[in-house]
């Protein structure tokens, strides 16, 4: 059932992505940070926690899930640390995706070569 | 029709002879792969949970598994295909960031590995992690204030 609901609630957010797509001109760049940006508004309105606990990586997958896991961040390390949370938490939550990124892209950068556009 | 056209008045002639059903199949078309990205995503948190994880380690060992395949996809060439066909399904998944930070590095490859790959990898990173960071400070900060009642 979790499987339908995240199918259901990822595709959905995509559709959106699609839509500002095809009806603004966003590029794609702008599509990420837009995305982003939105789940950490969207956590600190406490809208999104909701939605990941009803779909799952429906609602984690999307961009919009790695914005609600830097608010979460942000809210955990501000209740441990106080103010010095403000600077610690954004990263300390994003730090396994960021890592990752950078890890994974430098090696297949190293890897393989870019192939002619056509 | 008259070829003295502006290019405002070019665009809105397009618009009104481009179906709208072309923006329904590529809706349709990132909702499938979007969706199926996401199941994919909760099948690996079905299965690092199993494997004895946490729910929040399983999450990111999840996330951290697709920005892997995302990454690899996009050298071997695949990911570019699969965006062709399906748009905003493969750039609003985690995945499409891993592809977001992978292509430009790749391509500057040429340009050496300090400012070409060193520096590209963080074209369409740098601005998605600058705003992110940003906005949980904003955020932060509210959660600091209110902490104070």
């Amino acid at each position: 059932m979790i499987f339908l609901k995240a199918f259901i609630v990822g595709g959905l957010i995509c559709t959106v992505g699609q839509i500002l797509i095809d009806k603004t001109k966003l590029t794609p760049a702008r599509i990420l940070v837009t995305f982003v940006v939105l789940g950490v508004f969207l956590q600190l309105l406490r809208v999104y926690e909701p939605l990941v606990n009803f779909a799952g990586a429906g609602a984690t997958v999307p961009l919009t899930g790695f914005g609600y896991n830097l608010c979460k961040g942000a809210a955990k390390a501000v209740s441990e640390q106080g103010f010095l949370g403000i600077f610690t938490g954004g990263f300390t939550s994003s730090a396994g995706g960021i890592a990752a990124a950078l890890i994974f892209g430098f090696l297949v950068s190293v890897i393989f070569r870019s192939k002619p556009k056509k | 029709m008259k070829n003295d056209m502006t290019n405002k008045e070019y665009n809105e002639y397009i618009k009104t002879k481009t179906p709208n059903s072309k923006i329904f199949s590529n809706c349709a078309k990132a909702f499938l792969i979007g969706g199926i990205i996401c199941v994919i995503g909760q099948c690996l948190m079905w299965l690092y949970e199993k494997w004895g994880l946490d729910k929040e380690s399983a999450g990111t060992c999840a996330s951290i598994t697709l920005i892997f395949f995302g990454a690899l996809l996009t050298g071997l060439d695949i990911y570019p295909k699969i965006a062709k066909f399906a748009g905003a399904g493969t750039i609003v998944p985690i995945t499409g960031f891993a592809n977001s930070v992978v292509s430009p590095a790749l391509e500057a490859k040429t340009e050496g590995m300090v400012l070409g790959v060193g520096a590209k990898i963080f074209t369409i990173a740098g601005p998605v992690i600058l705003y992110g960071i940003f906005a949980s400070a904003i955020a932060g900060t509210v959660y600091w204030i209110i902490s104070l009642f």
